[in-house]
């Protein structure tokens, strides 16, 4: 008992200080992968007849809020669609330069998702690592949004760390409010996020507006996230008298405790400094 | 004594697989229950504290791979807790019906507490609120897994005095 207590100390201690272990680590998850997807494939009815069961409640509700929806995002589309058209006209007169944008500067890699987030850990596995050109710090996403970024690659194998995670953050802005620019921070609840650092001169922040990624400059210090990836949506906004910033709760476009699928952005120009 | 250990690595093995492709994705009221630790749980209370601590660092160093975490830091948390339960088999909780629901709310709270602070330790962000807030209901869940996997767990691994036991009697004479 106490040779296995010092066993795990130890493993505890080099995992953690080091990468001595990850190769051990790689091959041992690699052999355990076909296993977990054989697993996948046998839950994925059952968890398809519980969500399906969840939905049918929620069906009626769900599908009033998506047709109001749609009506909105219809009209919304058709102005952005002559403002995209300025802008990318204003882009060319001005000469103005930036940083990659998502996602014509990415190539993208699909990879299944092997295992789910917990309370403690909010991380999960991928089936694609280092042999698919995925390195540390890579951005991942789905069809609906950001999801973290790469943070621990192996042979075939990434794990991912998710915006929910404590150490996580991201720069992001309100898509209509472009001066409303703070940092994403995890929230209190699960699946929870704040829009920290947003003023309270920004009054035009409100319940359902579109929460991007922000990105930044091209250069050395860049962010990490390509700008324009869609992140979630404002679900309350709220501020106290004493605190200088609003507290601006945000709820993601992705259910992160069930992704089955996600892609990981790779640049198609990597910098210099973040191959690893 | 072998075949305890083949079957024990098979169901924990299993459990493992379960785990990930089930039990974590649903949280109710905050909790998820814990298939592995259950498992671990039942087969230590029926086969001792030697046999519990080596359960319990493999099925940890399992889940640390597959998750690609930090290796050594579930098998630490499980060892202790297989070793912990396989005394508690071994002394108090001999025959006692309770035995394995105790010992799993017991378990449960000490591995939560424990995966914080080694969390703590080493330096880890935690958010410490919602995970306790959730472990009332990852406690109720595991009670709830207690029954049936401790009584599978029996007819695998029944307990060893049961197989000395007369099981019939002629009456002579």
């Amino acid at each position: 008992m106490v040779g296995l207590v010092v066993l795990s100390l130890a493993l505890l201690t080099v995992s953690y200080r080091s990468t001595a272990l990850d190769p051990i680590e790689g091959a041992a998850a690699s052999a355990l992968r076909p296993f977990q997807i054989a697993a996948n494939r046998v839950a994925a009815p059952f968890r398809d007849a519980a969500d399906w069961t969840h939905g049918l409640f929620n069906a009626k509700t769900q599908n009033r809020k998506l047709t109001a929806e749609i009506e909105l995002l219809r009209r919304e589309n058709a102005k952005l669609k002559g403002a995209a058209d300025e802008n990318a006209l204003l882009h060319k007169e001005l000469r103005y330069t930036q940083g990659p944008s998502f996602p014509k500067d990415y190539t993208e890699v699909g990879a299944r998702v092997l295992t789910s987030p917990s309370a403690l850990d909010q991380s999960v596995t991928i089936s694609a690592g280092r042999d698919q050109g995925i390195a540390l710090d890579d951005v991942v996403v789905t069809n609906e949004g950001l999801v973290g970024t790469v943070s621990k690659v192996v042979g075939t194998e990434s794990r991912v760390t998710l915006i929910t995670d404590p150490s996580s953050a991201v720069r992001a802005v309100d898509l209509q409010d472009l001066s409303a620019v703070g940092m994403l921070d995890h929230g209190s609840g699960a699946n929870a996020l704040i829009l920290d650092r947003v003023g309270k001169d920004k009054p035009q922040v409100g319940y359902g507006d579109t929460i991007i990624t922000a990105g930044s400059a091209a250069g050395p210090l860049a962010s990490i996230f390509p700008r324009n990836i869609p992140v979630g949506f404002v679900s309350s906004v709220n501020q106290t008298d004493t605190d200088v910033y609003q507290d601006i709760q945000v709820q993601p476009f992705v259910d992160l405790s069930s992704l089955e699928s996600v892609l990981v952005l790779i640049p198609k120009q990597r910098p210099a400094h973040a191959t690893r | 004594m072998i075949f305890d250990v083949f079957k024990a690595a098979a169901v924990l093995f299993l459990a493992v697989l379960i785990q990930f492709s089930f039990f974590d994705v649903y949280t109710p009221f905050g909790g998820t229950a814990n298939l592995v630790l259950v498992t671990l749980i039942a087969i230590s209370l029926l086969r001792g504290s030697i046999f519990g601590a080596f359960a319990g660092f493999c099925a940890g160093f399992l889940l640390d791979t597959a998750n690609l975490g930090t290796l050594g830091f579930t098998s630490l948390l499980l060892t202790l807790a297989g070793f912990w339960t396989g005394r508690y088999g071994e002394t108090t909780a001999r025959d006692r019906f309770h035995a394995p629901y105790t010992s799993v709310a017991v378990i449960t709270l000490l591995y939560g507490i424990g995966t914080l602070a080694l969390d703590f330790f080493i330096g880890q962000p935690t958010p410490a609120g919602p995970y306790l807030s959730g472990l009332p209901a990852t406690v109720l869940l595991n009670l709830i897994l207690a029954w049936p996997v401790y009584g599978l767990a029996r007819r695998l691994f029944p307990p060893a005095d049961a197989l000395d036991r007369v099981h019939e009697v002629r009456l002579l004479g």
